[in-house]
């Protein structure tokens, strides 16, 4: 297809994707790629400097920090993934809504969306982490939740243009259903850049998500998680500046991985908007 | 005002001739213009202000305008895309201006509206069996017809069955247009509303078009409300012809009347316009060229709304609206003070 081809073509997208690739498969094959264990801990190889048994060196508590970055990649990315699934759950139907229906729906929902975007992300994910708890799920929800607004504006956006458009006035004097516009008419052309920006939210959600696993409100302690790695390490930034380097570079590429593929993506499906910004 | 009069004289002319299908009664449709921060209304577009008009099954009515003149509207409002501001639309006499959505799906059955722009009107994400089977879908009839319905009626406009499977982007013009009558016919409506079906076509696909809507006219007994900007296209296909001019109508009569025997000063001017054929009857015949621009419909000149472009204007024309009434005993009603016949009538000539 022709956006497929512009996609292949696309080199920073194709680096962005290998990088992704390459997270994807170290993380499934963890067990077998590292001989260490994420979580045991061995003190007497305590915050060792990298050498050629642990490539990038030890923590505090004697866990190679290779093996904790691989195997924090599987969580990272999880929540990463699943809290733009969250945000964009909740954030594509009340969009839908707001610009289909508009007046004091309209109103209301961007109202909210308004006072959401007020904050920055990571301080809405704060708060709602601290009204929450701690835990894998509630992170999850409180990192969705700050990225909702993105998805609400984008989409009635979208759905503003599509309705517009001649073929939905010929569904309304078919007779079709408001459900049937919304999924067949006004959704299945506004996919494009909904999925553009929930790539580009993967690398905002991975990263809001470090932000609150750093400041120790993440994944709960033992669990390898980059964002509480970079965290751990920072007692010992001066004397043992691996601790925290390495997973602040795994999170570099893989929010830079998100975005390139991002890039790429609108670039490959929309060419238009590309113009728009140059 | 007697809107509603004129109204009267033009249904009962109609009844004579056949049944009527769709009745419109002084349909006024207006939009708010909002400004400011309060989104308080500060205006009115008089979109269509007091328009009456009857169609009879298997009648094609020609409605002619110039942009921005209301035609457009009124296909979406007879067709409820728009609600209505006042009046009354009467299918099979029946007052389907109240109607709720449920209460239309129905009526959608019966009536439907193929649209201008062939690019817009497909949705590019589907397939065109989507397309011309989502009716069927919508009103439940896809199970038992389905597929052959749609081959069916890609085969009845011209198009192979195998084409189905493609998308929008695939076709011509003329094609997607062909496409967007298919999905018109699903429902075996005995109305269409046509909102200037072939204007977004080249020439010579404009006569393809033509020519299969008549076929189609002949063989389905379809009635069509055949909306366009100029008198030339809508000649070969009307039985009547009604000129709108600023939201309301100028003058309303047989396809003999419109052409052979125009009284109002804007439809003699349209037609001075249209081209000739005959490039020795070029110049033999007075041409009206009209000065200025439409006024603004959320301001329309008092009494008569073309006196501002008229020749024929005076003080009267300020003062008093002209009514839509047969002036001439023809039959054929013309909203002038000063109607006449043209000397010479200015449509003579008939092309055919």
């Amino acid at each position: 297809m022709d956006s497929w081809a512009r996609f292949r073509t696309h080199k920073p997208a194709m680096l962005g994707a290998a990088i992704l690739v390459l997270y994807t498969l170290l993380a499934i094959f963890a067990p077998w790629v590292t001989p260490h264990d994420p979580v045991q801990q061995q003190l007497v190889q305590s915050l060792q400097t990298p050498s050629a048994e642990f490539w990038l060196g030890t923590d505090h508590l004697g866990r190679d920090v290779l093996t904790r970055i691989l195997y924090g990649t599987r969580i990272s990315l999880f929540i990463g993934i699943a809290a733009v699934v969250v945000g964009m759950g909740i954030g594509i139907p009340l969009g839908v809504v707001s610009g289909f229906y508009g007046r004091a729906t309209d109103m209301v929902i961007q109202r909210i969306a308004d006072i959401m975007f007020s904050f920055p992300s990571i301080l809405l994910a704060l708060a709602l982490v601290a009204v929450l708890g701690v835990g894998l799920n509630n992170v999850i929800i409180a990192v969705g939740v700050a990225i909702i607004p993105i998805f609400i504006r984008l989409v009635r956006g979208q759905v503003l243009a599509v309705r517009e458009e001649a073929y939905v006035d010929a569904a309304r004097a078919i007779g079709a259903s408001d459900l049937r516009i919304l999924v067949r008419h006004v959704l299945a052309n506004s996919w494009a850049p909904i999925i553009v920006q929930a790539t580009i939210s993967i690398g905002i959600t991975i990263l809001v998500a470090a932000g609150l696993g750093f400041l120790g409100l993440g994944v709960p302690s033992p669990t390898p998680e980059w964002g509480a790695m970079l965290g751990e390490g920072r007692n010992y930034i001066y004397s043992h500046p691996h601790m925290s380097t390495f997973p602040g570079l795994a999170i570099f590429l893989a929010v830079i991985a998100f975005n390139l593929m991002g890039d790429g993506l609108r670039d490959a499906l929309d060419p238009r908007l590309r113009a728009l910004e140059a | 005002m007697s809107g509603v009069a004129a109204a009267e004289e033009v249904a009962n002319v109609r009844l004579e001739r056949g049944q009527e299908i769709l009745r419109v009664e002084d349909l006024k449709t207006h939009f708010p213009i909002r400004s400011g921060l309060l989104r308080r209304q500060v205006g009115t577009v008089q979109a269509v202000d007091g328009v009456s008009f009857s169609l009879a099954a298997g009648e094609t009515l020609g409605l002619v305008g110039e942009s921005g003149c209301g035609k457009s509207t009124i296909a979406r409002t007879v067709m409820r895309l728009t609600e209505p501001t006042d009046g009354r639309i009467l299918f099979k006499g029946e007052d389907i201006t109240g109607f709720s959505r449920s209460q239309m799906r129905p009526i959608r059955q019966q009536m439907q509206i193929i649209f201008q722009d062939p690019y817009s009107s497909l949705n590019p994400r589907m397939s065109v069996e989507d397309i011309v089977g989502e009716p069927l879908r919508v009103h439940d009839m896809w199970k038992e017809q389905g597929h052959a319905r749609v081959a069916e009626l890609l085969d009845i406009v011209g198009l192979s069955p195998e084409h189905g499977k493609r998308f929008p982007h695939e076709f011509s013009g003329g094609q997607r247009q062909r496409i967007g009558v298919a999905r018109a016919l699903a429902l075996n409506p005995q109305l269409i509303i046509l909102d200037e079906p072939v204007s977004a076509l080249d020439v010579s696909i404009q006569a393809q078009i033509v020519n299969l809507l008549k076929r189609l006219q002949d063989e389905f007994d379809l009635a069509y409300l055949f909306i366009a900007h100029d008198l030339s296209v809508v000649r070969h296909i009307s039985d009547r012809v009604a000129v709108m001019y600023l939201g309301k109508m100028a003058e309303i009569g047989d396809h003999h009347d419109i052409y052979e025997r125009p009284t109002h000063p804007y439809t003699q001017a349209l037609l001075s316009a249209v081209p000739l054929p005959d490039p020795d009857a070029r110049g033999q015949r007075g041409r009206i060229v009209l000065e200025g621009d439409v006024p603004s419909p959320s301001n329309p000149p008092s009494g008569c709304r073309f006196r501002t472009r008229c020749w024929k204007a005076e003080d009267r024309c300020a003062e008093e609206v002209p009514e839509l009434i047969d002036r001439f005993g023809h039959g054929h009603p013309s909203a002038c003070h000063f109607a006449e016949l043209a000397p010479d009538s200015v449509g003579s000539g008939d092309a055919d």
